[in-house]
């Protein structure tokens, strides 16, 4: 689950990580009082999930209080498009302000679970407010690693790797310790699945402060952090996929017109796959689970019918335990229910197999039997060509 | 031969008396799988379809002799449920539950290292050795015994798919595991490489692998250092857009990392013959093994 910077922010100074001072608006009333409050020059920020944002015209600097008006009034309400939105962008609804800082240098630190080594590490570099995969890309010699096992938490050692790693001015070693020690708690707390600022900043004064933040929280420990659940925000969901969650299923939007249906994650990605062998375009990745009951196998027809590019639909479900008559009789009701309005093929395989096929090609109803996964991609790619 | 399970395995489940827990340990115990005990707090003393209930781990393993688990608990209850199964000296631990936190498989990761369980999943099949013992919850009847081809994946339904067609072409298996979609897992690749490449039934393998990770990379170099037999891979998620997460935890590109293509690209590289159509997999093994 992504967060917002000002409620990631919010999370920072709950544990000490230093922030620049500021508040949130969405009106500009409440936006010129914040600025009031916090005197000029200000930092006017959009608060969308996705990066990118200073690019986008998102992050505006004001030194009167005209510009930081001028600024909140273009922000505030725009559709910001970032190289992380797609190309429709995101209606910007609420705005964070902050105190203008003096920067003197731009670092980079997140924390994140690697999953090789099991352990939590802490991934720091002197290039600072830049594109950091690009940093990795280009100059992997400027990237510091330092991984911390779990089970005994971060080591004074860890801090002084991170701290002479960043060549940081031995003066700073305190407060930078201090600093990470309150972000790996943060981290641990809160069932975080990354915190990245970028830039982290040491200002003309000796301070380092986050000037940005980002968190993500592992959505599969969400039922024990009832506080976290409320930071969910959701205008920033897809619609359908914020459907497909309150029905279980897992459900990807992507630009294709081939809608898929498939049991199993794995499996619906080999679909996806050879759709695009045959030469279309999946329009979604659907999951309806390993078993794929009628119920979920009609909540899919109306997730996939909901998006007007769908030009024709390929099921592909391997019938193990769930027997494939019972499954095909599954999709025959669904597909009475929900009023198909294209071409459905239907590749099935496993336990009794013949009787489903059996069962799809006598209900009447627009199901095409696809002989092995190969016949099934060319004949809905056919369909919708 | 077989790896990891075969007819001598005494399996207990946790979470025996959960709606999927009995289900699926009455399909286990169809197939011919050994299931002497059951394991659910509060109810111990209770008979399942058969199965004596214990309130514990350590109880039901004195008192059955029970060397491998099986749990169905929760997601929130997983991680106990498997240090719970080490620490009574439980051999092999597969855990099917889908849905484990991060930071509790970083922890249960960092403690197996000193105990002498092995752990398959979580958020897995199981393992089965056709004929001989099936633990999770794939359809066994699509298996057919002794080998000679094992199957390592990370995946389940595609798994089935690969093994359907493996019996389709007339090529057996040794042992069929499913390591789990989880970004944190217990048993990897090349732990069940290791395995199949010292098991005199298996003859040839088959790696299924997905976008996520550099796990099937770190196989490939394993594999062209160490393996001494054919293998043929499968990766699925060409077409997945970067940064989300298609399904499994584990299953996202990030960073440009993990991408299908660049696992492809190290599996070739090391001598693997990789699969580009999968409705053609059997038909290669056939080609490869033969």
């Amino acid at each position: 689950m992504k967060i917002h910077e000002y409620q990631a922010k919010e999370l920072f100074r709950k544990y000490r990580v230093p922030t620049p001072e500021g508040g949130v608006g969405e009106s500009l009333e409440e936006i010129a009082e914040v600025v009031a409050s916090l005197g000029l020059p200000v930092v006017v920020k959009a608060q969308i999930h996705a990066g990118g944002r200073g690019k986008g015209g998102g992050v505006r600097l004001a030194r009167t209080n005209e510009e930081a008006n001028q600024a909140a009034a273009a922000i505030l309400g725009m559709t910001l498009v970032t190289r992380q939105t797609g190309p429709e962008g995101r209606l910007v609804r609420k705005v964070l302000v902050e105190k203008g800082v003096a920067i003197e240098k731009e670092l980079y630190l997140s924390l994140i679970p690697d999953r090789g080594s099991a352990t939590i590490m802490f991934v720091a570099s002197q290039d600072g407010g830049m594109d950091i995969e690009e940093v990795a890309a280009a100059t992997p010699e400027r990237i510091i690693k330092v991984a911390v096992n779990p089970l005994t938490g971060p080591q004074p050692f860890h801090f002084r790797q991170m701290a002479f790693g960043l060549q940081l001015d031995p003066a700073l070693h305190k407060q930078f310790a201090a600093l990470l020690k309150g972000l790996y708690q943060l981290f641990v707390d809160c069932d975080c699945s990354l915190v990245e600022i970028n830039p982290l900043i040491i200002t003309a004064d000796q301070q380092i402060i986050a000037l940005d933040a980002k968190i993500d929280i592992d959505g599969n420990a969400l039922f024990r952090h009832p506080e976290l659940q409320t930071l969910h925000d959701p205008f920033e969901d897809d619609p359908i996929e914020a459907e497909a969650a309150r029905f279980h299923l897992n459900y990807i939007n992507l630009d294709g017109n081939v809608g898929n249906m498939v049991n199993g994650a794995g499996l619906a990605m080999a679909t996806m796959d050879i759709i695009k062998q045959a030469g279309a375009e999946p329009a979604n990745f659907l999951d309806v689970g390993g078993g794929a009951s009628a119920e979920m196998v009609e909540n899919g027809f109306r997730l996939i019918l909901r998006d007007p590019k769908v030009k024709g639909i390929l099921i592909n479900i391997f019938g193990g335990i769930l027997r494939c008559d019972v499954l095909a009789q599954g999709v025959v009701q669904a597909a009475e229910k929900v009023n198909l309005s294209v071409p459905v093929v239907v590749r099935m395989e496993g336990t009794n197999v013949e009787e489903g096929r059996r069962i799809l090609s006598d209900s009447g109803l627009k199901l095409i039997n696809a002989a092995d996964l190969a016949d099934a991609a060319r004949k809905v790619a056919e369909i919708v060509a | 031969m077989s790896i990891f399970v075969d007819s001598t395995t005494r399996l207990l489940v946790q979470g025996i008396t959960g709606r999927e827990g009995r289900f699926h340990t009455q399909q286990c115990i169809a197939y011919g799988t050994r299931v002497v005990a059951g394991v659910t707090p509060g109810k111990g003393g209770q008979e399942v379809d058969g199965v004596p209930v214990f309130n514990t781990v350590a109880e039901a393993r004195r008192a059955t002799g029970a060397n491998a688990s099986m749990i169905f608990v929760p997601p929130a209850f997983a991680a106990d449920a498997i240090l719970e199964a080490v620490d009574a000296g439980i051999e092999l631990v597969v855990c099917i539950t889908e849905g484990v936190p991060v930071l509790d498989m970083l922890r249960v990761k960092n403690s197996l290292a000193f105990a002498g369980s092995r752990l398959i999943g979580p958020n897995c099949p199981g393992i089965i050795t056709p004929g001989q013992c099936k633990i999770g919850i794939m359809p066994g009847a699509i298996h057919t015994p002794g080998g000679p081809v094992g199957v390592v994946s990370r995946s389940g339904t595609l798994t089935y798919e690969v093994v359907h067609q493996l019996t389709g072409v007339g090529l057996g298996q040794s042992t069929c595991v499913g390591i789990g979609g989880d970004p944190v897992n217990g048993t990897g690749f090349i732990d069940c490489l290791q395995a199949f490449n010292a098991d005199p039934e298996t003859a040839a393998v088959v790696m299924v692998g997905e976008i996520g990770g550099s796990a099937e990379e770190e196989a490939a170099a394993w594999i062209k250092a160490n393996m001494a037999k054919p293998v043929v891979g499968f990766i699925a998620g060409l077409t997945a857009p970067p940064g989300r997460r298609m399904g499994h935890a584990g299953a996202i590109v990030s960073g440009g990392q993990g991408t299908a293509g660049a696992k492809i690209t190290a599996m070739e590289a090391s001598g693997i013959h990789v699969c580009r159509d999968l409705g053609s997999l059997g038909l290669l093994c056939r080609e490869v093994f033969h």
